[in-house]
C-alpha cells in the first residue's frame, strides 16, 4: 500500500514457545475444563447466574465490554478511510487484529452462555427472527461484522502466502468492505446500549435513558482509541520497539474530542431528564457513577495539553482510564445499577471468571502468534 | 483546499454517525392495548385464604416437578416462581400479624404469576419469537423449540416472571401460559378452576375489569355475591357456557374487602390481562409501580427510528461507501494519502 513514508508491515519473528504463550495455554486448558462441566451439567453448575441476574460476566464482560474493547479497528479505520487521515495507516493492522479477536471471541463466548445454543441459527432464520428485538439486531450486526472484519484483515494472509491476484481483486472492492466495517459497529455498539431500554425501571435512572445508544457508540469510539494507546505501549515494550508517539499524539487529540462530546451528552442527558439527583444519593450506584465519571474525565486532565501528550506514561494511563470508564459504564448499566427487587444478588463464580480469563488468554495468544508470523506490525528498527 | 474538502467530508461522515443513533419520533411506536377478547385472571387478595391449592393445581397442569425447601423433603415447597414453578402465593407480614389485609401489624397474600401484559417486554425482547402473544386471546406463550436460551426475557420482565432452568444442560424458560393448552379440553386456568374462594377468577379481561370496579364501588365489609372459577361474559349463550367442563354458576356470599382504590393492571405498561385487587398497597406486596407507557414501546421506537425499513443504515452505508471509495483509491495510488489530509 503506502511505500513512501510508512514502514511496511512485517512479521516480528521470534519464538512461539515462551513463558507468555505457555501461561496462555494453561489458562485456555482450564477454561475448556470449566466449559465441559457447563455443557454437561448446565449453567447453574459453574455460574452464579440466577433469575434476578440472568446475565452475568459472560454476557456483560465477554460480549458487551469485550466487543467495545474490540473497537480499535473500527475507530482507527474510520480515522484513516472516512476522515482520510492516512498518516495513521500503520496503526490499522494491529488495531484490526485485536478487533478481529475481540469480536470473534465475543461471538464464541455467546455460545457458552446460550441456554439452548443448538437453536442459535434461529436468529438468522426469517420465520423465527423478531426484528422488534434489540437482541436480534445486535446478533445480526455482530455476526456480519465478524465476517467483514476477516475480509478486511485477509490481505495479511494473502500477503503472507503470496496470493497477489487475490489481493488485487480484494483491493478493488475493499472500499465497500471498509464502509460496511464502519457502519456495522456503529449499529451494534449503539444497540448494545439499547438492550437496556426494554428492562425499564429495573435499570437505575443514571443509566436508563433513551439516548443510551448514542452514549454507547461515542464511548465505544473513544475506547477504540484508548485501546490503541494501550496496545501500542504494550506491544512496544513487549517487542522492545519504539512507541509510535508521532501517531499516537494526534490520535489522542481526536480521542479527547470524542470524549468531550460524550461527556456533554452524558451530563446533559442526566440534567435534562432530571436524573442527576440519583448521583447524590448515599448508594452504591451513586458511588460507581462517580467512579465512572472520574475515569472518563481523567484523560482530559492527564493528557489535556500538548506537552503532557509527549509523555508515553501519561498516554498509557489515559488509555487505561478510558478503558476502565468503558468497563464501568457497561457494568453499571447491566449489573450494578440493575435491580430486580429484594433477595437477588450476583457476583461471578471462580469458574465464570476462569472462562472470561481463558477467552482473554486466547486473544493474547492469537495476537502473539499472528504478529510474530504474519505482516501486521510496521517493520521497525529495533529499539535496543 | 484539501483541508476544506476534508472538513466537508468529515461533516458528512459525522452527520452519518449522528443519524444512526439519534431516534426521530416519526416512527414512534405506541404502547399496545389488550385485544378485545383478551383472556385473563382477576386476583382479589382479600378473598385469598393462602391455601395454595392453585400452586398445586398449576404444578399438575404443567407437569412440573416438586421443589423442596423444607428439611423433610415431603412436600412441594417452592419459595418463589422458578423454571419449575409458574404460580405461587406469597405472604406479606408486618409486626404482630394480627389482622388479615392490614398494612400495619397485619398480613396479606399476593399471587405471583405471569400478568400477560398488553405490551409484553419479553415478547419485544425475544430475538427468535419464542415468546409470543396470541392475537386473539392475548395470552403470552412460550415455544421451547424456538428458544435459544439467551434469557433476555428474564432480564426484561418487570415482574420477574420468565425463569430459566439453570440446573439443566438443556434448560428451558418456564412461565404461566394461562393454561392455553387446556382450553380445547374444556378446562380453563387450573389456578382459577380449583380456587375455593374465587380469589382467582378466570374470564375475559374486559369482564374482569368491570367486576373489579364493581367491588371497588361497594361498601367495604358489606356482603355481596362473589363468583368463583370463571366469570361468564354478560351475553354468554348456553352453547358457549357448555364448552367449559366446570359448572357455570358457583356464586357464594362474601364480604367486600377494604381495597386500595386501584385495579392493578388496568393501566400499568398499557395494561395487563391479569388484574389484581389488594387491601395493602401494591408496592408492599411486590407489585412494581409502572408507568402507562411500556418499555417495549420505548425500545421499539428507538429501534424502528434507527432501522425501520433499513433506510437509515442504507443511507449511511451509501455515504460511507462514497467517502471510503475516494480515500481508499487514493490510498492505493499512494499519493494523496501521504499528505495526510491535514
Amino acid at each position: 500500500m503506502n511505500t513512501h513514508q510508512h514502514a511496511q508491515p512485517a512479521p516480528v519473528g521470534g519464538p512461539l514457545f515462551t513463558t507468555a504463550t505457555f501461561i496462555c495455554g494453561v489458562l485456555i486448558a482450564v477454561m475448556v475444563a470449566v466449559l465441559v462441566t457447563r455443557f454437561i451439567f448446565g449453567l447453574g453448575a459453574v455460574t452464579n447466574l440466577n433469575d434476578g441476574y440472568p446475565w452475568g460476566i459472560w454476557v456483560v464482560v465477554d460480549v458487551v465490554i469485550g466487543s467495545a474493547f474490540a473497537c480499535g479497528g473500527f475507530s482507527v479505520a474510520m480515522l484513516v478511510y472516512i476522515f482520510n487521515k492516512g498518516q495513521y495507516h500503520p496503526l490499522v493492522r494491529p488495531a484490526l487484529l485485536a478487533s478481529l479477536f475481540g469480536y470473534t471471541l465475543a461471538g464464541v463466548g455467546v455460545m457458552f452462555d446460550l441456554g439452548r445454543y443448538w437453536n442459535f441459527w434461529h436468529i438468522f432464520w426469517p420465520t423465527y427472527a423478531n426484528p422488534n428485538s434489540v437482541m436480534f439486531e445486535v446478533a445480526l450486526c455482530i455476526s456480519a461484522y465478524i465476517i467483514v472484519m476477516w475480509i478486511e484483515f485477509s490481505p495479511v494472509f494473502l500477503e503472507k502466502f503470496g496470493l497477489r491476484d487475490a489481493k488485487k481483486k480484494l483491493n478493488k472492492v475493499l472500499f465497500f468492505v471498509i464502509a460496511l466495517g464502519t457502519l456495522l459497529p456503529m449499529m451494534h455498539q449503539s444497540s448494545l446500549g439499547t438492550l437496556l431500554v426494554v428492562m425499564g425501571t429495573q435499570v437505575n435512572p443514571l443509566w436508563q435513558t433513551p439516548v443510551v445508544p448514542l452514549l454507547y457508540l461515542l464511548s465505544a469510539i473513544t475506547i477504540g482509541y484508548g485501546i490503541v494507546l494501550f496496545e501500542s505501549c504494550v506491544a512496544a515494550s513487549a517487542y522492545r520497539r519504539q512507541i509510535e508517539m508521532h501517531l499516537l499524539q494526534p490520535m489522542a487529540r481526536v480521542m479527547l474530542g470524542v470524549l468531550a462530546v460524550f461527556l456533554v451528552v452524558r451530563i446533559g442527558d442526566l440534567v435534562l431528564r432530571g436524573a442527576f439527583g440519583h448521583a447524590f444519593a448515599p448508594t452504591l450506584e451513586a458511588f460507581v457513577f462517580w467512579l465512572e465519571m472520574l475515569l472518563f474525565a481523567a484523560p482530559l486532565l492527564l493528557i489535556g495539553n500538548a506537552a503532557a501528550r509527549r509523555n508515553p506514561a501519561r498516554m498509557f494511563v489515559a488509555g487505561v482510564a478510558i478503558m476502565l470508564g468503558g468497563i464501568f459504564l457497561r457494568l453499571n448499566g447491566f449489573l450494578i445499577g440493575y435491580d430486580t427487587g429484594p433477595g437477588w444478588t450476583y457476583f461471578p463464580s471462580i469458574a465464570e471468571l476462569l472462562v472470561t480469563i481463558g477467552i482473554f488468554a486466547i486473544e493474547v495468544l492469537g495476537y502473539i502468534i499472528i504478529t510474530r508470523r504474519f505482516p501486521v506490525l510496521p517493520r521497525a528498527e529495533a529499539a535496543h | 483546499m484539501a483541508s476544506r474538502r476534508d472538513f466537508l467530508r468529515g461533516c458528512l461522515a459525522g452527520g452519518a454517525v449522528a443519524a444512526t443513533v439519534v431516534p426521530t419520533p416519526a416512527v414512534a411506536r405506541d404502547t399496545l392495548q389488550r385485544p378485545p377478547e383478551a383472556l385473563g385472571l382477576l386476583y382479589d387478595a382479600t378473598l385469598c385464604v393462602g391455601c395454595q391449592a392453585c400452586v398445586a393445581a398449576c404444578k399438575q397442569a404443567n407437569d412440573n416437578p416438586a421443589e423442596f425447601n423444607a428439611l423433610d423433603k415431603l412436600w412441594d415447597t417452592p419459595l418463589d416462581t422458578s423454571g419449575d414453578t409458574f404460580n405461587i402465593i406469597k405472604m406479606y407480614r408486618h409486626g404482630t400479624m394480627t389482622t388479615k389485609d392490614t398494612e400495619e401489624n397485619g398480613f396479606a397474600f399476593m399471587k405471583t404469576s405471569c400478568m400477560h401484559c398488553a405490551d409484553p417486554s419479553c415478547v419485544s425482547a425475544c430475538p427468535v419469537t419464542a415468546m409470543f402473544k396470541d392475537p386473539v386471546t392475548g395470552v403470552v406463550g412460550y415455544d421451547p423449540d424456538a428458544c435459544i436460551g439467551c434469557r433476555y426475557c428474564v432480564a426484561a420482565c418487570p415482574f420477574g416472571i420468565p425463569k430459566y432452568q439453570y440446573d439443566s444442560p438443556t434448560g428451558q424458560i418456564g412461565k404461566c401460559e394461562l393454561c392455553r393448552e387446556r382450553y380445547a379440553d374444556g378446562h380453563y386456568s387450573a389456578c382459577a378452576e380449583v380456587c375455593p374462594t374465587g380469589a382467582t377468577l378466570f374470564g375475559r379481561t374486559s369482564d374482569l375489569l368491570v367486576e373489579a370496579k364493581r367491588r371497588l364501588n361497594l361498601q367495604p365489609g358489606k356482603w355481596t355475591m362473589m363468583p368463583r372459577g370463571r366469570l361468564p361474559a354478560p351475553d354468554e349463550t348456553a352453547e358457549q357456557a357448555a364448552l367449559w367442563k366446570a359448572p357455570r354458576d358457583q356464586h357464594y356470599e362474601a364480604q367486600v374487602g377494604n381495597y386500595v382504590r386501584h385495579v392493578y393492571g388496568e393501566t400499568e405498561y398499557g395494561g395487563t390481562q391479569v388484574l389484581k385487587l389488594s387491601a395493602v398497597p401494591f408496592v408492599k406486596v411486590g407489585m412494581p409501580d409502572l408507568p402507562p407507557r411500556s418499555s417495549a414501546a420505548t425500545s421499539e421506537t428507538i429501534q424502528h427510528s434507527l432501522y425501520g425499513g433499513l433506510l437509515m443504515p442504507l443511507a449511511v452505508l451509501g455515504a460511507l461507501t462514497f467517502v471510503a471509495r475516494r480515500n481508499v483509491v487514493a490510498d492505493d495510488d499512494g499519493e494523496r494519502n501521504d499528505q495526510g489530509g491535514q
